[in-house]
């Protein structure tokens, strides 16, 4: 019975390739010119069908054919009826492949294309997009800045626009405060850089065709030393796959495992298919590869610091915010913004979605206070007090602010007495006992600039009124302040102070109203840090939901090799490094430092470079310069979209599309466990199914196609694709979700998008670590901490050794109690980079902070030829060429004779960078302020001053010092520099 | 007949440039017959904003102000234009991209700096309130559909209906005194136009400095008083929408028990006075 039904089946898959050629125009493009025969048998011989496929039709018959290009072979009848079953199983399917009862033999890049083709007779009908009466089609996508609508008409973006939401949608919630109701906008806003998307889409600046540098031969001279300098010549695809694929392999065999070094960027495009953590990762486990460790760079003080009071490493040290936006509108009289500018980040990867809220709360009178050396965004829109402090001294400030509360009593004795340890040592240290110092209000004055009677006036206000304490953009941590010498002293006050004032108390709690909107906890649809189609359970958190919802075939990268991130060029260069983790897994996980090279792996050698934001963001960026040149890599191949930054230092260049080229599947602002429930920044959750609006733009591909196409010639193609393309993964995460319980495939990829009905009002989540203050069972939905890192019952307090909020934490202790930078008592240290470093502050006696940028996401939307350089507080147009903005305080601009917008040299030893002045009051005295995030390098040697960039890489300027000498923190906004005008050099420049 | 007015909220807007980038994508690549060529990409926008700061030390405020084509029903482009510029019965002013071709002369015809040169395109462009759009249906132009604070305010009305709105919002135009009668209104813009005085108040008690919640603040011009205002926890105190152009403001301030001090400012120009120091 079953022989006879699979020889239907066998027959039957002739039948539905005939039609589907016939009858769909994907079908016939994905079968283009080839003629292929796919032979289908069991391992035995038994029964047997061979398919020749070609574009004009299919021949088949039940038969072994003499010389077939693939062979789908199966060990037996009830398999083959598993594996061939239109509705089959996907957890069958891996099983399948899993245990060699199915193996797919020949060419691999034949085999993809043949099970791509199976999958797509199942999924050319659906009908994607909506059709628009102005005869474009309506597609959805979604982007580090919001989700978007996007028209297209004949292959072309015709327009991205914010979605609006219809009657259809589920409704918004409600919340009702002090006699008010407040309801979201039925329209999901997006982000200055969402809205240029269309101008980065059609740039100039794209790659159109694979490239190779013009004096690099691989079977000759590879000139690493002209990285940089010398142009590119265009060459094909499979040229350039080829050489890729060939320097893989030569590498294994002249150097072994570890040459390879895979690294990109801290972000991607937005998707669960496509990002880093997805495809990057797979293809990366089945080359293995020297894993680039990131450092924590947002989060950075919050997780080397933070965590150690209060736990949380779950969200590297920040906060979470279970209805607190409820709990700030109804019961918060005052918020403090420190360091903290929601406006120009708006949480993370959502639009403008707090904006409103925050309006709400000056239309109920909840007054505002902004602590930030700059009258940033946030402050302009909102107002309240401004307080301008010198970068770096905040933890001095807290230390005074702390100190007016013991000697007035304005601190919560109760909650110190039951749900903290280590205060009277503490008290001690702030009030003096031990070093005869009393930290007032008087005795930071000098150092943080702020006079002592206004930090008084603060400590007072906030001491008798209930507070939302809002560090960091999202109100939870983050911030600028974060990211200095300081750093890590900054947010461990930040825990105390609330520790003092009872943190989850009514109207007591981290926010400024960015996070904890009223949404659903419990619908589950992956982040990307769930890491998508990797299979890679070590370095995603894929474990506990991914993996066992969509099943895949799990990948593994057997180099456990690690270089940090940081570190990088030190590793190449000097050929030793030595790095700290990032894993939110425990307080103790960051302590394990590793060492590059690792015992028994090769160095590096081969450089895969995924992205080009290097020069932008990462500190003391020139030397990657050096690196790049170093003579012991052999290769450095740049997979990336635009031309700019790190990819002119590329060997070979490999041209990805953008999002919009391609399939992806998710939900907006969905990081997965970085930043857990991330998505309660927006005002609705919404699951987007990205479109491929377009198709690729000139030769350029998705980076899975690249990715498939490098490994179809390793011959492990058919192992990463799993014979799917994007689209079909799709499908297979839409399956693994909650959604496929909630709307029908068809019907999502033709509306595009799914709004998750917010959380019922009878079962919201009551206020953050209100279970804390009250000394309840946990009710915060947070899967960490795990079972046994509780300190007493499961569920009760925090995931510290103590289980309390500790004032002198006893994971530092046990850690080293003599660290002088990272000491258990956070006594204040002075940067080392700072206004004390006396001899440094007198050549260069300005204070730069280079924080994130508000037009662009780091460097996407920067540069590219966007539309975003136009906007006057981006990039300053002077004679032809988009300068990056330096913000300078006017009376600092008058002694030196700059005007607004001149031409500046902003240097220090490190390097210069030209970039156009600011000229205002709203950044203070002695600072200056600029973005990290600049895309482009323009590097030349100036005879009078050496390195030279054009581009606004500001962070050549940075130091590269880590905050803490256990810590691989950034520092870059401990940055002494000096400006002055720029005056052109008389003869033409070098390039660098 | 109604027609179509756009109130801008000064207030609301916090520079974010969602307006200039969603009018650059509508018509980057794009063009519209009968309504407008496609814009240069890069290069001043039909939309522009600019920023007015005011104020020093730490108390600074800052507006921005989105301008654009006013749509002016006195328009003195359409003068200029022997029929290039056209004047639509919805009250939309369109420069016709076709008609207007090489007509550069219309760039300084605008009073408000308002229309914009394409070199490409060999023609001057203005903001068409999305016409095209709007003749298909959409409720908005873009400006406003991308505008996370809704500066942007569409009012579909009756001539009458929309004076007297503007009346009782205190709405005002740009420049009225060309009469060139704007459709584009603003609210909030007296937060540019006008100035401000403030100070913090301090005093020294056992040798610190704190500062003064609640001591009462006059202020007087050439000797009259205009304004009466109380300082925060901060000492801080700020007298705001200040119109008079010519004169000299006296600053009294005077706490019971605590002590006294005056300054003096400028009338027409915002002030921030530092700290004054109460004596007794």
């Amino acid at each position: 019975m079953d022989v006879l039904k699979l020889k239907f089946v066998l027959f039957m898959v002739s039948q539905v390739l005939r039609s589907s050629i016939k009858k769909y125009e994907l079908v016939r493009r994905h079968v283009g010119d080839k003629r292929v025969v796919v032979q289908v048998k069991l391992r035995d011989g038994s029964i047997a069908r061979y398919y020749e496929i070609s574009a004009s039709g299919v021949n088949s018959k039940a038969a072994l054919h003499p010389k077939p290009d693939v062979i789908v072979d199966i060990l037996d009848v009830e398999t083959a009826l598993e594996f061939l079953n239109p509705n089959a199983k996907q957890s069958e399917i891996i099983h399948a492949m899993k245990n060699f009862r199915v193996l797919l033999i020949g060419d691999d890049a034949l085999a993809v294309w043949f099970a791509q083709l199976m999958n797509l007779t199942a999924t050319a009908k659906l009908e994607m997009g909506k059709k628009m009466p102005d005869g474009t089609t309506r597609y959805t996508s979604n982007s580090n800045g919001g989700p978007m609508f996007i028209y297209v008409k004949d292959d072309k973006i015709v327009r991205i626009t914010p979605i609006d939401l219809d009657d259809t949608d589920a409704p918004a919630w409600t919340i009702k405060a002090r006699g008010k109701s407040f309801a979201p906008d039925r329209r999901i806003s997006f982000n200055p850089h969402t809205q240029t998307l269309k101008s980065m889409v059609y740039s100039d600046k794209r790659i159109l065709h694979p490239m190779k540098r013009v004096d690099f031969d691989p079977n000759g001279a590879r000139n690493p030393q002209n990285r940089g300098k010398s142009g590119y010549v265009r060459i094909s695809w499979d040229e350039a796959l080829d050489l890729v694929a060939n320097e893989v392999k030569r590498q294994r065999q002249v150097y072994g495992p570890g040459a390879l070094a895979i690294w990109h960027g801290s972000h991607h495009q937005w998707g669960n298919v496509g990002y880093y953590l997805s495809a990057l990762l797979r293809f990366g486990n089945l080359l293995g590869f020297t894993r680039v460790h990131h450092n924590p760079d947002s989060w950075e003080g919050w997780y080397w610091g933070a965590t150690h009071h209060y736990g949380n490493s779950m969200r590297v040290g920040v906060s979470g915010f279970y209805g607190t936006v409820e709990d700030c509108l109804k019961e918060a009289e005052l918020i403090v913004f420190w360091s903290s500018d929601p406006e120009t980040t708006n949480g993370y990867a959502s639009g403008y979605e707090g904006t409103k809220r925050r309006m709400w709360a000056k239309q109920l009178g909840i007054e505002m206070v902004h602590i930030d050396p700059n009258l940033n965004p946030t402050a302009q829109l909102f107002g309240g007090r401004w307080i301008p402090i010198k970068p770096g001294t905040d933890p001095a400030m807290q230390l005074a602010i702390m100190q007016v509360w013991i000697e007035e009593g304005l601190y919560d004795k109760d909650y110190v007495a039951n749900r903290t340890t280590g205060f009277n040592e503490w008290r001690d240290y702030v009030t003096g006992v031990g070093d005869g110092v009393p930290k007032t209000p008087e005795w930071q004055e000098e150092e943080t600039g702020v006079p002592a009677h206004v930090v008084r006036a603060l400590a007072r206000k906030w001491g008798t009124r209930k507070t939302y304490f809002a560090p960091g953009g999202p109100g939870l941590g983050f911030g600028g302040a974060c990211r200095n010498a300081t750093g890590t002293q900054w947010p461990r006050n930040c825990v105390m102070m609330m520790a003092m004032q009872g943190l989850g108390k009514p109207g007591v709690n981290f926010g400024n109203l960015q996070y904890g909107s009223p949404l659903d906890n419990y619908f589950w649809f992956p982040g990307y840090a769930e890491g998508g189609i990797s299979g890679e359970l070590n370095f995603t958190a894929a474990a506990p939901h991914a993996y066992c919802r969509m099943p895949h075939v799990l990948s593994m990268n057997p180099v456990t090799q690690m270089v940090p991130r940081q570190r990088l060029p030190e590793a190449i260069i000097d050929g030793h490094a030595r790095g700290f983790p990032w894993d939110g897994f425990s307080n103790e996980a960051q302590f394990q430092a590793y060492e590059y090279p690792s015992p028994g792996y090769s160095k590096i050698h081969m450089i895969y470079r995924y992205g080009n934001s290097t020069f932008g963001t990462i500190a003391k960026s020139g030397r990657y310069i050096d690196m790049f040149r170093h003579d012991s890599l052999d290769m450095v191949v740049s997979q990336c979209i635009w031309m700019e930054g790190d990819a002119n230092f590329a060997d070979v260049i490999l041209p990805a599309c953008t999002s919009f080229e391609r399939y992806d599947i998710s939900e907006v602002a969905n990081s997965g466990g970085y930043i857990h429930h991330n998505t309660h920044n927006n005002n609705y959750r919404t699951v987007i199914f990205q479109h491929k609006c377009i198709e690729p733009l000139g030769e350029s591909k998705s980076d899975y196609k690249i990715f498939t196409e490098i490994l179809n010639r390793m011959g492990t193609g058919a192992m990463f694709s799993e014979g799917c393309s994007e689209l079909d993964w799709v499908k297979r995460i839409f399956d693994g979700s909650d959604l496929s319980k909630r709307v029908k495939f068809a019907d999502f990829v033709k509306k595009g998008y799914y709004v998750v009905p917010a959380e019922p009002e009878k079962i919201r989540v009551p206020r953050n670590y209100g279970w804390f203050a009250e000394g309840r069972h946990k009710d915060a939905p947070e899967p960490i901490p795990m079972p046994s890192q509780w300190a007493g019952e499961f569920g009760k307090g925090l995931s510290t050794q103590s289980g309390k909020l500790e004032f002198i934490p006893n994971s530092l202790k046990r850690f080293d109690s003599t660290d002088p930078d990272r000491n258990p008592l956070n006594r204040y240290i002075p940067s080392w980079e700072g206004l004390r470093t006396t001899e440094l502050v007198a050549k260069y006696p300005l204070q730069m902070i280079s924080t994130h940028s508000r037009y662009s996401f780091h460097t996407y939307g920067d540069g590219k030829d966007s539309t975003i350089n136009d906007i006057k507080d981006h990039r300053v147009n002077i004679g032809g060429y988009f300068y990056w903005i330096m913000r300078i305080n006017d009376q600092d601009a008058a002694t030196r004779g700059i005007k607004h917008n001149d031409l500046i040299r902003v240097f220090n030893d490190r390097g210069s960078v030209v970039c156009a002045a600011d000229v205002s009051p709203l950044v203070m005295r002695g600072v200056c302020k600029t973005y990290e995030s600049s895309a482009q390098a323009d590097f030349q040697h100036d005879p009078r001053y050496g390195l030279v960039d054009f581009g606004g890489c500001v962070n050549i300027l940075t130091p590269d010092r880590p905050q803490g000498r256990n810590t691989d923190g950034m520092a870059s906004n401990s940055c002494l520099v000096e400006y002055q005008p720029w005056v052109p050099a008389t003869d033409s420049l070098l390039r660098a | 007949m109604t027609q179509l007015n756009l109130i801008v909220d000064v207030a609301l807007c916090e520079n974010c440039n969602n307006c200039i980038l969603a009018t650059k994508d509508e018509y980057v690549g794009n063009s519209f017959p009968g309504y407008s060529a496609g814009h240069a990409r890069h290069g001043r926008s039909v939309i522009d904003i600019t920023r007015h700061v005011r104020g020093s030390g730490h108390m600074v405020d800052v507006t921005y102000l989105p301008a654009m084509c006013n749509h002016c029903d006195n328009a003195p482009c359409i003068k200029a234009g022997n029929g290039a510029v056209k004047k639509r019965a919805d009250g939309i002013v369109i420069i016709d991209p076709v008609e207007a071709k090489g007509r550069r002369d219309l760039v300084a015809a605008c009073p408000y700096g308002a229309i914009v040169w394409n070199e490409e395109a060999d023609v001057p462009q203005n903001w068409t309130f999305d016409a095209h759009l709007l003749d298909q249906g959409w409720k908005q132009p873009r400006c406003a559909h991308s505008c996370p604070t809704d500066v942007f305010t569409v009012v579909d009305a009756e001539p009458a209906q929309m004076q007297a709105r503007a009346t009782a919002e205190r709405l005002d135009v740009l420049k009225p005194e060309l009469g060139t009668g704007p459709r584009v209104y603003y609210k909030n813009l007296s937060r540019i136009a006008s100035h401000f005085v403030g100070g913090s108040v301090i005093t020294t008690v056992s040798k610190r400095n704190e500062c003064v919640e609640d001591a009462e603040v006059s202020l007087s011009l050439d000797g009259r008083e205009i304004a009466r205002t109380r300082t925060d926890a901060f000492g801080d105190f700020k007298f705001d929408g200040l119109e008079h152009g010519v004169g000299l403001y006296r600053v009294d301030v005077r706490k019971a028990n605590v002590g006294a001090a005056q300054a003096d400012a400028k009338a027409g120009v915002t002030t921030y006075l530092g700290e004054l120091q109460l004596t007794i």
